[in-house]
C-alpha cells in the first residue's frame, strides 16, 4: 500500500491506523535499504504531496525549514545567504540527482553520524518539530540523535521540521573525503561565531557515535578571547583549539577511514573553520 | 573524366562519430541489463559469505517450495565439465566441497520474479565448516599452509637472469612498493540472456563479454553440448577492462534455461558485480636499481609477488606480463628476477587494462625516481638517458622490432606547457578537498612527477592469436561481418572507417555481433585495432581485389593497372575508370580474411625468449596540489604523449586517453577494494570510490606517430597504456609536494600526513 497525504495531520493518522506503514520522503536512504534487503515495506508513507514540508519560513530572527526541503534548495538562493554553513553542507551532499531529493528530515530520520547536515544542525542549536497523533513536540536535536541511527522518534511520529537562529556571525562547515566531492564524510565540523552572546559554537560529525559538541573546546576559547568580535583569536589559538576539539572527538576505525587520521583531521578543520572564522 | 576531389567522411584519420553515440546520450542504446524475452524466468546466485569453508550440506527443499520458483541447482547439475577457467580449468561452475573465496557461487535459482529469487535463495540452507582463509601471500610461497586447492597455492613462478649476475653499480636503489586492490568497475554490470533450443539439445546466449568464442568453448564444455550447439550473441556492453574475460554468469544462464526450457535473464546488483569478476592483482613489489654514477642503468633486480585470489584465471599471464616489463622503457643489460603469482583466499584476480605492467610501472618508475636523486639529475634526464630504442634488447633477450620513440615521447611530453598556478581566484572545488571546503589556498604545495611506460600489445607466449572478418559488398553498399566484442573501446567506428577507406564506398553496416563467424580473440590487450583492424583490412583487400578485377575483366583491362582512390576506380594516370558504387551495381563480392599477428614464442627457466609481439610506449607528467595537513590531493593536469604509430580516429583515441588517465589516476589516489581476512569491506560505489569530475584533471594529451611496420594499418593498440605510467607519475607529484616517501598505491590521506 502507499499512501500520498495531502496534510500532516491525515499522516500521522494514517500511521495510527497502518503502523508499519514506512516514511519516504526523498527516499536515498530509503531506496538504498530496500535494494540491499535491508528493508523491506508492505506499506509506504510517502511525504511528496504534502507542501507545507517543502517550504523553508523566517519568522522573528527563527529560521523554519520543512523536513522535506532538498538540499538543492538550501545550496544556493535566499536561504543559503541566510545560512551559509548550512548551504556549504548541502553541496557536500552526493551528487545533484541526490540534493535533488535528499532532505533534512532524512539526515535526522536515519541520523547517522555522517550525516552531512547534522554538525551545522548542531552548532545552531536546531529545534525539531515532530507531529505526533496528539499533535507537536519539540526537542532540541543534541537530545534527538542518541546513537549511531538511533533517535528519539517515537513510532507514529513525523519530523516536520527544523527551527534554525538567523545569525550573524560567521558560520562555516567542512568536510573531509577522499575524494573531492560526491564522498561519504571521514570528518567535518560545523563552527558558528555568535557575536551578540559572545560565544562559538562547534560540532563535529563522523568522529563519534553521534555528532559531538566540542565544548571543551567552545569554553576555554570563550574564556581565552572576548569573542563579542573575532579579531582577538590568533593563529595559536586556532591551532589549540584545533588540538582540543580533536581531543573531544571520540573517532572509530572502519574500512573508510583510521580513527588516528579522523581525530586528526578534525583537529585540522576545526582549527581551520576558526581562522576562517578569525579572518572573517 | 577527372578525379572528383572532395573531402570523404568518416574514413581513416577522422573523428568519425561512435554508431551507438547518440542512442548512449540519449539512454535508448539496449545495454545487456536492458535484455527482455517472452515468459522470461530471473536467475540469481547464492554466493560463499565465508572466505574459506568446507561445504557440510546443501538443503535446497524450502527453496523449490516458494512459488515461482522454477529450478534450484547445485553442482550436482553440471552435467559436462565440473570446472571452468581462461588458461588452467580450475573454477567450479557451482561450488562441491569447498569454498574458497567470499563470494563464491554455490547455488542457482530460477523464478518468476527478482524478488522470488531473492527468497529462495534466502530459503537455502548450506551448511558450512568455517576455516581459517589462507590471506598471505607470502604463506603460498613458502608452503607452510596446505594447499586450499588440488592444483596447489603456487600457480606459477618466473625467473629472468640475464648477464652478470655480481654486477654491483656505482650507485644503487632500492625499494619495497606494493599495490592494492583495484576494480574494473565498468557501468553496464554483468548481464546475460539464454533461450533454450526446442528440446534442450543447444542454447543461444546474449551476453556481455569480452571474447564470444572463448566463453562459447567453456560454456558448451560445462553444459556438455557441441560447440556449434552454444551460439553467442555480444549484448550491449557498457565497459569491460578486463573484468569480462572469465565467465560469470554465462554457464549458470545456460544452465537454468536449458534446465527450465524458458529464456533466462541474469543480472548482477551492483554489489554483487564485486563478488562476480575478477580484479586486478594486488603486488608486492621489491626492486633493486644498479647504475653508473651519471645515471646510467645497468641491472634490474626484482621480487615480484602477486595474489592471485583463489582461482588461476590469468593470474601466470599477467605475472610473465609484470616480470618481463620491470625494467620498463630503459635500456639494461643485466636481470636478476623472481616473479611469483600465488593462490590465496582472497578475491580471485585476473585481467585489468594493463595487465601486470601497471604493477611492474609504479615500482620501475619509483625506482627511476630514486636513482635520479641519487644520481643528482633530474626526473627528466634520468628517463631520457636510459630511454629505449627500436634495436634494444630485452631482458629477456627479445629484441625491440616495433618502432620506440620513447625519448620523443618524454620530450613532447616535457614541451606541454605547465598549468598555471592557484591563484586567491581559482575555485574551490578545483583545489584539495574540493566541495568539502577542507583547503586553506596558501597551504596548498604543488608538485611534479613523471612516468614513462613499456607496454606489450596482444596475446603473448606462443598463443596462436588471430582475428576474423568477412567483407561483402553488394551494390554499392558494404557489410562488415565480424565477432570482435564492442565494449566501448570503439571497434564499431573504426571498422566501418577501414572499410570506407579501403573500398571507397560510403554505406557501411555492420552485421550482428555473434558466434556466426571465426574467432576475433578478445577485446583485451590493446589489440582490436590492429588484429580485428587487421581482419577488417585484409578482407576489404580481398574484396577490392575483386570489384577491381571484375572492372577489368568487363573493360578488357589489365587489373594491375586499376585501383581504388577516393569513391574511383582509377588508372595508373589517376584518371577515374568507374566510381566503386557503379561498379557494384548488381554484383556481390565476398570474402573472409583471418589475420595472425607475428608469431611468440615461451620464456625459458631463465626467463629467455621472444614471448611478447609488439610494443607501446607512453610518457605522462603529473601536476597535483597537495593539502600536506589534511593528505587530500588534486590532480591538476596530466601532459601526456603517447606512441600510437597512426592516428586513425582522433575523438576515439582522446577518448582512450583521458579515461585511462582518470583509471589511472582512480588507483593513485582513491580506488581501492579493502579486503580483510579474506572479507570484501566495500563492495558498492558508495565506498569503492571511482573519481568523478571533480577529480579528474585536466588531460593535455600529443600523439607521437611513427608507423608501426608490423602494425597491418601502421597504428599501435592504445587502450592500455594511458593508464599505466600515470599512476607512478601522480605518486611522484604527490611525493614532490610533500617529500614523503609514498610507496604504496592507492596513497591514502594519512600516508601523506600521519
Amino acid at each position: 500500500m502507499i499512501y500520498s497525504p495531502k496534510s500532516i495531520s491525515n499522516a500521522v493518522q494514517i500511521l495510527q491506523d497502518d503502523p508499519d506503514a514506512q516514511i519516504l520522503s526523498g527516499g536515498t536512504d530509503f531506496m538504498v535499504e530496500v535494494n540491499f534487503g535491508h528493508r523491506a515495506p508492505t506499506s509506504v508513507l510517502s511525504l511528496r504531496a504534502i507542501k507545507e514540508l517543502c517550504t523553508w519560513s523566517q519568522q522573528d530572527g527563527v529560521i523554519r525549514i520543512g523536513s522535506a526541503l532538498p538540499y538543492a534548495q538550501m545550496e544556493t538562493g535566499p536561504l543559503a545567504k541566510l545560512l551559509p554553513a548550512l548551504a556549504q553542507a548541502a553541496r557536500t551532499v552526493g551528487s545533484p540527482q541526490i540534493r535533488a531529493a535528499g532532505t533534512l528530515g532524512g539526515n535526522l530520520g536515519t541520523s547517522s553520524p555522517a550525516g552531512d547536515s547534522l554538525p551545522v544542525l548542531y552548532a545552531l542549536d536546531a529545534t525539531i518539530i515532530i507531529a505526533t497523533a496528539t499533535g507537536e513536540r519539540r526537542m532540541a536535536v543534541k537530545d534527538f540523535m542518541v546513537g549511531p541511527k538511533r533517535n528519539a522518534l517515537s513510532k507514529g511520529e513525523i519530523i516536520t521540521a527544523v527551527e534554525l537562529p538567523a545569525s550573524t556571525g560567521y558560520q562555516g562547515y567542512s568536510k573531509v573525503g577522499v575524494r573531492n566531492a560526491m564522498v561519504i564524510s571521514i570528518a567535518s565540523a560545523c563552527l558558528v561565531h555568535n557575536p551578540i552572546d559572545r560565544s562559538v559554537r562547534l560540532a563535529m560529525g563522523t568522529v563519534g557515535p553521534t555528532i559531538i559538541r566540542a565544548s571543551a573546546a567552545e569554553k576555554w576559547l570563550g574564556e581565552e578571547c572576548d569573542l563579542a568580535s573575532a579579531s582577538s583569536i590568533t593563529p595559536a589559538i586556532c591551532a589549540e583549539f584545533g588540538r582540543r576539539c580533536g581531543d573531544e572527538s571520540q573517532p572509530i576505525t572502519d574500512h573508510r577511514s583510521t580513527a588516528e587520521y579522523r581525530r586528526h583531521a578534525v583537529s585540522v578543520i576545526t582549527s581551520r573553520l576558526l581562522e576562517r572564522c578569525a579572518a572573517s | 573524366m577527372s578525379v572528383k576531389t572532395r573531402t570523404r567522411r568518416d574514413i581513416l584519420g577522422t573523428s568519425a562519430l561512435r554508431p551507438d553515440a547518440v542512442p548512449k546520450v540519449q539512454g535508448k542504446f539496449a545495454f545487456s541489463s536492458d535484455l527482455w524475452a517472452e515468459n522470461m524466468l530471473w536467475g540469481a546466485t547464492l554466493r560463499s559469505p565465508h572466505a574459506y569453508a568446507r561445504i557440510v550440506s546443501i538443503d535446497t527443499t524450502a527453496a523449490w517450495k516458494i512459488d515461482g520458483v522454477e529450478c534450484v541447482l547445485t553442482h550436482e547439475d553440471v552435467p559436462g565439465k565440473p570446472t571452468y577457467g581462461l588458461i588452467a580449468s580450475d573454477q567450479p561452475v557451482l561450488a562441491r566441497d569447498f569454498v574458497r573465496y567470499m563470494g563464491e557461487p554455490v547455488v542457482l535459482v530460477a523464478g518468476d520474479h527478482p524478488e522470488t529469487c531473492r527468497r529462495a535463495l534466502a530459503a537455502i540452507k548450506v551448511e558450512y565448516e568455517v576455516l581459517e582463509p589462507l590471506v598471505d601471500p607470502e604463506k603460498s610461497i613458502d608452503l607452510s599452509v596446505p594447499p586450499i586447492h588440488p592444483d596447489g597455492n603456487l600457480i606459477r613462478r618466473q625467473q629472468i637472469i640475464r648477464g652478470d649476475q655480481s654486477l654491483i653499480g656505482e650507485v644503487v636503489v632500492e625499494g619495497n612498493y606494493e599495490l592494492g586492490m583495484q576494480d574494473q568497475a565498468f557501468l553496464g554490470t554483468e548481464a546475460a540472456l539464454a533461450l533454450p533450443d526446442p528440446g534442450g539439445t543447444g542454447v543461444e546466449l546474449y551476453v556481455a563479454t569480452q571474447w564470444l568464442h572463448e566463453d562459447r568453448g567453456q560454456i558448451a564444455a560445462c553444459l556438455n553440448l557441441p560447440e556449434d550447439k552454444v551460439r553467442l550473441v555480444l549484448g550491449g556492453v557498457g565497459g569491460a577492462f578486463g573484468a569480462r574475460e572469465d565467465i560469470s554468469l554465462q554457464v549458470h544462464s545456460c544452465l537454468l534455461a536449458l534446465r527450465t526450457s524458458r529464456p533466462v535473464k541474469m543480472q548482477y546488483s551492483r554489489q554483487e558485480s564485486f563478488f562476480g569478476h575478477v580484479h586486478r592483482h594486488p603486488a608486492r613489489i621489491w626492486m633493486r636499481h644498479h647504475a653508473t654514477k651519471d645515471g646510467r642503468l645497468l641491472r634490474v633486480e626484482a621480487r615480484v609477488v602477486m595474489d592471485g585470489g583463489a582461482y588461476a584465471s590469468t593470474s601466470s599471464a599477467v605475472l610473465i606480463n609484470a616480470v618481463t616489463h620491470v625494467q620498463g622503457p630503459y635500456k639494461c643489460e643485466h636481470a636478476t628476477v623472481d616473479g611469483y603469482a600465488v593462490r590465496t583466499n582472497n578475491p580471485p584476480c585476473g585481467a585489468m587494462r594493463g595487465f601486470g605492467v601497471v604493477q611492474a610501472c609504479f615500482a620501475h618508475e619509483g625506482q627511476m625516481d630514486k636513482l635520479a636523486l641519487a644520481c643528482g639529475i633530474s626526473p627528466v634526464d634520468i628517463r631520457l638517458i636510459n630511454a629505449m630504442e627500436t634495436g634494444d634488447r630485452l631482458i629477456t633477450g627479445q629484441t625491440i622490432l616495433n618502432s620506440a620513440p620513447v625519448a620523443q615521447c618524454i620530450r613532447e611530453t616535457a614541451e606541454i606547457p605547465m598549468p598555471p598556478n592557484m591563484t586567491n581566484d581559482t575555485d574551490v572545488l578545483a583545489i584539495p578537498g574540493g566541495s568539502g571546503l577542507t583547503a586553506t589556498p596558501s597551504k596548498i604545495r604543488r608538485g611534479i612527477g613523471w612516468g614513462v611506460s613499456i607496454k606489450n600489445l596482444m596475446y603473448s607466449e606462443g598463443f596462436d592469436d588471430f582475428s576474423t572478418a568477412r567483407c561483402t559488398v553488394e551494390d554499392g553498399r558494404v557489410s562488415l561481418k565480424f565477432a570482435t566484442s564492442e565494449v566501448g573501446q570503439g571497434f564499431v567506428t573504426l571498422a566501418p572507417q577501414i572499410a570506407r577507406t579501403v573500398l571507397g564506398l560510403d554505406e557501411v553496416f555492420i552485421e550482428t555481433i555473434d558466434t556466426g563467424i571465426g574467432s576475433a580473440g578478445s577485446t583485451s590487450a590493446s589489440r582490436q585495432t590492429w588484429m580485428s583492424g587487421g581482419a577488417v583490412n585484409g578482407a576489404c583487400k580481398l574484396v577490392a581485389t575483386n570489384i577491381i578485377a571484375e572492372v577489368a575483366k568487363m573493360r578488357g583491362l589489365d587489373p594491375s593497372t586499376l585501383q581504388i582512390q577516393g569513391t574511383d576506380i582509377v588508372d595508373l594516370s589517376g584518371n577515374a575508370v568507374e566510381s566503386v558504387v557503379a561498379a557494384t551495381k548488381g554484383k556481390r563480392f565476398s570474402e573472409t580474411y583471418e589475420f595472425h599477428h607475428q608469431p611468440t614464442g615461451e620464456l625459458d627457466e631463465n626467463g629467455q625468449g621472444d614471448c611478447h609481439t609488439a610494443f607501446a610506449f607512453v610518457a605522462h607528467r603529473a601536476v597535483v596540489d597537495v593539502d600536506p595537513d589534511l593528505g587530500l590531493v588534486k590532480v591538476v593536469q596530466i601532459a601526456t604523449a603517447q606512441d600510437v604509430g597512426r592516428v586513425l580516429n582522433p575523438l576515439s583515441l582522446l577518448g582512450q586517453v583521458e579515461g585511462g588517465i582518470a583509471q589511472g589516476l582512480g588507483l593513485a589516489v582513491m580506488e581501492e577494494i579493502i579486503v580483510e581476512n579474506g572479507r570484501v569491506r566495500n563492495p558498492s560505489f558508495t565506498d569503492y570510490l571511482l573519481p568523478t569530475a571533480l577529480d579528474a584533471p585536466d588531460v593535455i594529451a600529443r600523439y607521437v606517430e611513427v608507423p608501426d611496420p608490423y602494425a597491418p594499418l601502421g597504428a599501435k593498440g592504445v587502450g592500455e597504456p594511458p593508464c599505466i605510467s600515470v599512476t607512478p607519475a601522480i605518486v611522484a607529484a604527490i611525493r614532490d609536494a610533500t617529500g614523503v616517501d609514498l610507496l604504496r598505491v592507492p596513497v591514502r590521506p594519512q600516508d601523506i600526513c600521519l
